[in-house]
């Protein structure tokens, strides 16, 4: 093959390729002596443990909480009730509130929309607040204070068949895409259920 | 140029491989001294040297064994969590959960194997007299690296901390309280062990001395042991 321009004053020029200097085809080179199917061998190896090692540190079993969890009965939860004991494990409250009108329970992802931190709840001044930088969310999640850009996340919430409330937090929705109006994101509530 | 001829000449090609392809002596031995891995064997090994009716291959097994060991032993520290409550639970979900978990099947096989072929090894260099002047020392380096080996599985046994493992080290470490002058209560258990029995502080121990201190021995005692070889003349070649 054609060198590269390294001058070596000493070294002999090289030389033109000989006409009877015939060139072996790669597949000759590759499957036609003992060494090339070694190397070749040594390849298939290789590429063959490169796929076995990713596949290993991918892992198949995550110990965390469900993403599916039931939370009790409708009528658990009465109008303005904020429950918290779900915070801690699975990173939702659990609130019973007003939207648009409408009376409903719903799930508020716990973090806060500005970097991350896990929020509060306020009983005496009706709000979650972040610790970090104090980022204010009436007990609906809607950021009225402080640097969060937007509300409280919804995770998905339904009524299962045995009549309980079933929260899924691998499905969210926000609330200024206009997604709190997916029926998916709440429970409505009457007057008489609770 | 041809595409192969540009980029067999532009700037990226050439800031990695650097010299042309080695196509002539001279080249071939260029690339051969300059490259980081390849510069571990000598250019040219004559064939007789490499006979294995003669050398057995034992020794080139060994590496490669312990290179299976560590390629093996990094991956299944990504699944193993060695405290009292996690160590065995760990081990079985490597056999049940785990993709290819079979990995530690692989790191254990290879760890029977990689003493067999010390042994062989140790036997071959015996057996053909590569032991001798000026060779001595090298022989007293060899015998380090198999206690090493020995260590090595010593201290891995313990990891999957089931019965045999617990048992195993109890009885080891009692046996070597018992050496003179050095054994006995004082000093045996709390260096060895950690506490004054086998527990997660020996678990700890044994885990550090196995993937850390014990192979970062080894591989220098490796290297030294190679480099022996290739300064006495390199294998079975005269001086």
């Amino acid at each position: 093959m054609t060198a590269p321009q390294e001058t070596c004053p000493t070294c002999k020029p090289p030389q033109p390729p000989q006409a009877d200097r015939k060139r072996r085809g790669i597949l000759k080179a590759m499957f036609g002596s003992l060494l090339g199917l070694g190397f070749v061998a040594l390849g298939l190896v290789t590429g063959l443990w490169g796929a076995v090692t990713a596949r290993f540190m991918m892992p198949n079993v995550l110990a965390q909480p469900l993403r599916r969890f039931k939370v009790g009965l409708p009528g658990d939860y009465p109008p303005d009730r904020v429950e918290t004991r779900f915070r801690e494990k699975y990173g939702v409250w659990v609130v019973s509130g007003v939207y648009q009108g409408r009376r409903q329970v719903f799930a508020l992802r716990t973090v806060c929309t500005h970097l991350g931190c896990i929020t509060l709840w306020q009983e005496g001044q009706r709000r979650f607040k972040c610790p970090c930088h104090g980022s204010g969310f009436s007990a609906d999640g809607q950021n009225f204070e402080g640097p969060a850009p937007r509300a409280l996340e919804r995770c998905a919430i339904r009524l299962a068949d045995d009549g309980q409330l079933e929260i899924d937090t691998g499905r969210t929705f926000r609330e200024e895409l206009g997604q709190w109006n997916d029926p998916a994101s709440y429970v409505p509530v009457s007057a008489d259920d609770q | 140029m041809s595409l192969r001829e540009k980029i067999r000449n532009g700037q990226l090609w050439r800031s990695i491989f650097r010299h042309p392809a080695p196509t002539d002596r001279r080249n071939r031995v260029v690339v051969v001294l300059s490259n980081l891995v390849l510069h571990l064997h000598p250019v040219a090994v004559p064939r007789y040297a490499v006979r294995p009716s003669y050398t057995w291959c034992m020794g080139g097994i060994t590496l490669f064994l312990f290179l299976v060991e560590t390629i093996t032993g990094v991956l299944l520290m990504f699944y193993y969590r060695p405290t009292l409550e996690w160590a065995y639970n760990d081990v079985l979900a490597l056999r049940d959960a785990v993709s290819f978990g079979v990995l530690r099947e692989l790191h254990r096989w290879g760890a029977h194997a990689m003493v067999i072929a010390v042994w062989l090894h140790m036997l071959r260099v015996f057996l053909t007299g590569s032991y001798k002047p000026p060779r001595e020392f090298n022989w007293v380096i060899g015998v380090v690296l198999l206690v090493l080996t020995l260590l090595l599985s010593f201290t891995g046994y313990l990891l999957p901390w089931d019965q045999l493992s617990m048992w195993a080290v109890t009885v080891g470490s009692n046996m070597a309280g018992n050496v003179p002058f050095f054994g006995g209560e004082g000093l045996v258990q709390p260096l060895l062990l950690g506490a004054w029995t086998v527990g997660e502080e020996t678990l700890n121990r044994f885990y550090v001395l196995h993937c850390i201190a014990i192979p970062l021995a080894a591989g220098f005692l490796m290297a030294l042991h190679f480099w022996r070889v290739r300064k006495d003349g390199g294998i079975n070649r005269p001086l």
